[in-house]
C-alpha cells in the first residue's frame, strides 16, 4: 500500500512486468501506485495555472508553474554567479594580504569569509541545520522527561497541566522573550555561532518539545501489564526496568512523538525566521515580500514548494526510522 | 674616571629615552597607513534607495580599498536596526537622522549613538491613496493643462480630514518611526496646512503622539507601506523611495509632495555607530567614513552619470530589490506624481553635492526643535542644551580627518568639501520651507516659537 518515494517497493511491479510475471495484475498495480498520483499532480498544475492567470495582484499576476520554473532557474543561476564572485573576493583578499605582509612583515595573514549575500541554496542549508539542531536538542530533553513522567502517575499528574498549557503556544509568542533572553545570556566577543541561530534553535526547541514528551509519557505509561509484571517478578531495578522494559516497549510511541515534533519544528522554523529575520528560507520569503519586485511572487512560490518538499522529505525519513525501530511490523504506518 | 663612565652611561640612557620619545612622536606619520583595528564588519540597512552609499562602497570595492571586509544586512525595521547597533550585533547602520539624537536624549531606547557621516539630502515623499486623492483634487489649484500646481499644500487635504472627523472616523496615516525624518516632515506638512498631527507626552507615558490629533500617525516599516495602504489600514504615508514610486507603479496611490518641496535640501539619513564602538575602533571608523565619502562622491559624479549603474545595484534582491524602473524614477532625477505626471526633480536624491555628507550641527538642531515642537522633549530647554546635544552626537571632526586623508591620497579634491579651517558646522539661515518660515540653527528656541501649531516655551500638551 506504500506509494512512498523513499521505498523501492514501487520498482517491484516494473521488474515483474519486465520478467513477464503476472503482467495484467502488475500493470494495474503500476497505474495505481504511479499513474494515479501523476494524474493528480497534472490536474493540480492545470488548476493552479488557470487560477494563477485569473488572480491579479498589484505586483502582477499570481505566479503560475511557468514563472516558478523560470524563477527556480534564476535562483540557481544567481547561486553560481555568487560563487564566482566569492572566488574573485578570495583572490583579491590574498593579493591584499600579500601586499600587507610586504609592508609589515610581522603581519600574520588571515583569510576572512566571503562577505556577499547568501544564495538560495545557502538559505536552504541554514534552515536545515537550524531545524535539525533545534529538533535534536528538543529530543534530548523530551525523551528522558517523557520516560520519567510516564513511569510515575504522580509526576504525570504534576507535570501535565504545565505541558498542556505550553503545548498550544505559538512560536511567535515565544520569540520576543527568547530573543531578549538569548541576547542577555549569550554574550561573547567572538561568537562561535551567530545569536540569530541560537534564537531560532531555542524557539524551535520550545515548540517541538511537547509532542515527544506527551507521546513518550503515554507510551511508557501504557506498557502492557504483563511486561510490568515480568519486571516485578524478576525484581529488576529501576535502571534495568527502564532500559529493558520501558524504552523498548514505548519506542513506537516515542517515534510517533518525534515525527510530530519534527513536522512542527519545520513549520515553526519558517515562521521564526520570518519574524526574527534569522537567515533561512523564512527570511528569504519575507525579504522577497518586502522587495515587491515583479519577480517576487514567483520567487516566494519557489520557496513554498521547496519548503513543502523538504518537509515531506523530513517526514519520510522519520517514517523510515520509525518503521525500522518498531517491533510491531504488522502495524500500518503512514 | 668613574665620573666620566657614569656620565657616559647617563648619556647613553638619555639618548635611548630620546630615541624612543622621537619614535613615539614620529609614529603617527610612520603609521599613516594604519590598519583598521577591526576588519570584519557588519552594517545594517533598511530597504530604501538612500542606503545607496553602503551598497556602492561595497560593490565598487571602496570598503576593500580601506582594508575592510563588510557584510551588509537588511533589517526588518528601524527599531530592530537600532537595538542591534546598541547591543553590538551590528557595527554600524544606515539610520534616520533623528535616531542617534533620540537615543542620546533618551526618547525611546536610551543609548549613546554618534554619527560622522550624513548619507543624503531629500529623498522622501508623501503619498495618499487613490480614494483620498479623488477627495482632495477639487481643492487643489490646477495649471492651465489640467495638472495640479506643485507643491500641493496640506490645505487641500484639510477638508477631507475635517469630513472624516465630522463623521467620527479616524484619519490614519503612516510614517516609519517616531523619531524619523518622515514623522517630522509629515507633521510639518500637515501642520502647515492647519491639520494637527498630535502631540507626544513621554512624561505621562504617552509615546503614541496622538494627543489632540486631527490625523492619527502610526508606525509602519517602509517596505510595507504600499501594502498597508492597499489594505486600507492607512490613507496615506510619508516614506523614502522607492515606496512612493511603487504606489504609482502598482496604481494604488498618488504621491502629492516631495520633502524637497517641504524643506529644500533637508538632511535625511546618517551613518550611525555606537559611541563605545567609535572609541574602541577609531581607525576603523575613519576608514568606513572614507569609503562612504568616496561612494557618495561616485553617486553624484559627472552630474549623476553613475546613477543608472547605481540603480542596477540597488535593484538586486539583497539590497532594495524593487524593479529597476521603480527605483530609476527617483534616482535618475525625475519623480512621477499622478500616473503619467512625471516631473523633473534633479535634486530629489542628493548624495554628495551641497556638502550633503558633512554632519552639520544645524541639521541636528533642526530635528531637536521638532522633537520639542511635538512634545517628544517634554520640557523647555535652553539654546545651549541644543548645542551640547548636537556636539555630542554629530562628529564633523571625524569626518574632517577622513576627508583630509582622501584629499592627501588624491582621491578627492579639497574643493569637494567645506573649508575645514573655517567651517562652524552651522548652515546660514534657511528659508526654503513650505510655510515660509526661517530656520537659524543658532537660535532654536526662537525658531520653535514661530510655529502656529506646536508646543512653545514651556507648554505641555
Amino acid at each position: 500500500m506504500n506509494i512512498a518515494l523513499s521505498n523501492i517497493a514501487w520498482l517491484e511491479p516494473f521488474v515483474k512486468v519486465a520478467k513477464g510475471e503476472n503482467v495484467a495484475q502488475n500493470v494495474q498495480l503500476i497505474t495505481k501506485t504511479i499513474g494515479i498520483p501523476l494524474v493528480g499532480i497534472l490536474v493540480f498544475l492545470m488548476l493552479w495555472s488557470a487560477a494563477a492567470n485569473s488572480i491579479d495582484t498589484s505586483l502582477g499576476k499570481f505566479p503560475g508553474p511557468a514563472q516558478v520554473l523560470e524563477q527556480s532557474k534564476n535562483l540557481l543561476a544567481e547561486h553560481f554567479a555568487e560563487r564566482e564572485r566569492a572566488e574573485a573576493f578570495y583572490q583579491r583578499q590574498e593579493e591584499r594580504n600579500a601586499q600587507r605582509v610586504k609592508d609589515d612583515p610581522t603581519y600574520v595573514p588571515k583569510i576572512r569569509d566571503y562577505t556577499g549575500k547568501n544564495t538560495y541554496i545557502d538559505q536552504i542549508i541554514t534552515s536545515l541545520v537550524t531545524v535539525l539542531s533545534g529538533f535534536l536538542l528538543a529530543s534530548i530533553l523530551a525523551i528522558p522527561l517523557g520516560i520519567v513522567i510516564g513511569l510515575s502517575a504522580n509526576l504525570h499528574a504534576a507535570f501535565n497541566p504545565v505541558i498542556q498549557i505550553f503545548k498550544p503556544v505559538s512560536p511567535l509568542a515565544w520569540l520576543p522573550l527568547v530573543t531578549m533572553v538569548v541576547s542577555a545570556l549569550y554574550v561573547t566577543d567572538d561568537p562561535v555561532v551567530p545569536k540569530s541561530f541560537i534564537t531560532s534553535v531555542v524557539t524551535v526547541m520550545l515548540c517541538c518539545l511537547w509532542p515527544t514528551v506527551i507521546n513518550t509519557a503515554f507510551g511508557v505509561a501504557t506498557i502492557p501489564k504483563d511486561l510490568v509484571n515480568v519486571s516485578q517478578v524478576l525484581r529488576l531495578n529501576w535502571i534495568t526496568h527502564v532500559r529493558k522494559i520501558a524504552i523498548p516497549a514505548s519506542i513506537p510511541m516515542v517515534f510517533t512523538g518525534l515525527r510530530l515534533s519534527l513536522s512542527i519544528a519545520w513549520m515553526v522554523l519558517i515562521a521564526a525566521e520570518m519574524l526574527a529575520q534569522n537567515p533561512g528560507l523564512g527570511k528569504f520569503v519575507w525579504d522577497e515580500f518586502q522587495n515587491g519586485s515583479s519577480d517576487s511572487l514567483g520567487r516566494i512560490m519557489v520557496a513554498i514548494i521547496t519548503i513543502g518538499l523538504i518537509g515531506f522529505f523530513l517526514d519520510r525519513v522519520m517514517l523510515r526510522i520509525q518503521r525500522s525501530v518498531s517491533w510491531d511490523k504488522s502495524a500500518t504506518l503512514r | 674616571m668613574r665620573g666620566t663612565k657614569t656620565l657616559r652611561r647617563t648619556f647613553i640612557k638619555s639618548a635611548l629615552v630620546l630615541a624612543t620619545g622621537m619614535a613615539t612622536l614620529v609614529s603617527p606619520y610612520a603609521l599613516a597607513k594604519d590598519y583598521p583595528e577591526k576588519e570584519e564588519l557588519k552594517f545594517g540597512f533598511i530597504k530604501l534607495t538612500d542606503m545607496a552609499p553602503l551598497a556602492v562602497a561595497y560593490e565598487k570595492g571602496f570598503f576593500e580599498d580601506e582594508g575592510l571586509y563588510v557584510t551588509l544586512e537588511a533589517q526588518a525595521n528601524w527599531k530592530v536596526l537600532l537595538d542591534r547597533v546598541i547591543d553590538g550585533q551590528l557595527d554600524g547602520a544606515h539610520m534616520l537622522a533623528g535616531q542617534p539624537l533620540g537615543a542620546t536624549i533618551g526618547f525611546g531606547t536610551k543609548a549613546d549613538i554618534i554619527t560622522a557621516f550624513s548619507m543624503d539630502l531629500n529623498g522622501n515623499a508623501i503619498t495618499v491613496s487613490n480614494d483620498i486623492w479623488e477627495q482632495m483634487k477639487p481643492h487643489v489649484p490646477m495649471q492651465a493643462d489640467g495638472k495640479p500646481v506643485h507643491p500641493i499644500k496640506a490645505d487641500s487635504l484639510k477638508p477631507v480630514v475635517d469630513k472624516y472627523k465630522a463623521e467620527g472616523k479616524p484619519f490614519n496615516m503612516g510614517m516609519v518611526f517616531p523619531v524619523s525624518t518622515h514623522n517630522y516632515e509629515l507633521r510639518y506638512w500637515l501642520a502647515a496646512g492647519g491639520i494637527n498631527p498630535g502631540y507626544y507626552a513621554p512624561e505621562k507615558g504617552d509615546t503614541s503622539g496622538k494627543i489632540k490629533a486631527d490625523a492619527l500617525l502610526s508606525v509602519t516599516p517602509p517596505p510595507q507601506m504600499p501594502s498597508t495602504m492597499e489594505a486600507g489600514t492607512i490613507y496615506g504615508y510619508c516614506v523614502g523611495e522607492p515606496w512612493n514610486q511603487q504606489a504609482v507603479f502598482k496604481g494604488i496611490g498618488v504621491p502629492v509632495i516631495t520633502d524637497y518641496e517641504i524643506w529644500k535640501n533637508n538632511p535625511e539619513k546618517v551613518f550611525g555607530v555606537s559611541k563605545q564602538w567609535a572609541e574602541k575602533y577609531p581607525i576603523t571608523h575613519k576608514a568606513v567614513v572614507k569609503a562612504l565619502i568616496r561612494a557618495a562622491a561616485w553617486l553624484d559624479e559627472n552630474n549623476n552619470a553613475n546613477r543608472p549603474e547605481a540603480v542596477k545595484i540597488l535593484s538586486k534582491p539583497n539590497y532594495v530589490g524593487a524593479d529597476y524602473e521603480v527605483i530609476a524614477n527617483s534616482m535618475t532625477g525625475t519623480f512621477e506624481y499622478e500616473k503619467g505626471d512625471k516631473r523633473e526633480v534633479p535634486d530629489f536624491n542628493v548624495f554628495f553635492r551641497y556638502n550633503a555628507t558633512y554632519p552639520y550641527y544645524s541639521d541636528a538642531i533642526w530635528y531637536l526643535t521638532q522633537m520639542r515642537r511635538w512634545g517628544q522633549i517634554s520640557e523647555q530647554k535652553p539654546d545651549s542644551w541644543y548645542m551640547d546635544i548636537a556636539k555630542q552626537v554629530y562628529r564633523p571632526d571625524i569626518y574632517a580627518t577622513a576627508a583630509k586623508e582622501l584629499i592627501k591620497e588624491g582621491k578627492l579634491k579639497a574643493a569637494d568639501f567645506p573649508d575645514f579651517a573655517t567651517e562652524s558646522g552651522f548652515k546660514p539661515a534657511q528659508v526654503d520651507f513650505i510655510d515660509g518660515l526661517t530656520y537659524d540653527g543658532t537660535t532654536p528656541n526662537a525658531y520653535i516659537d514661530q510655529f502656529k501649531i506646536g508646543l512653545k516655551g514651556n507648554e505641555k500638551p
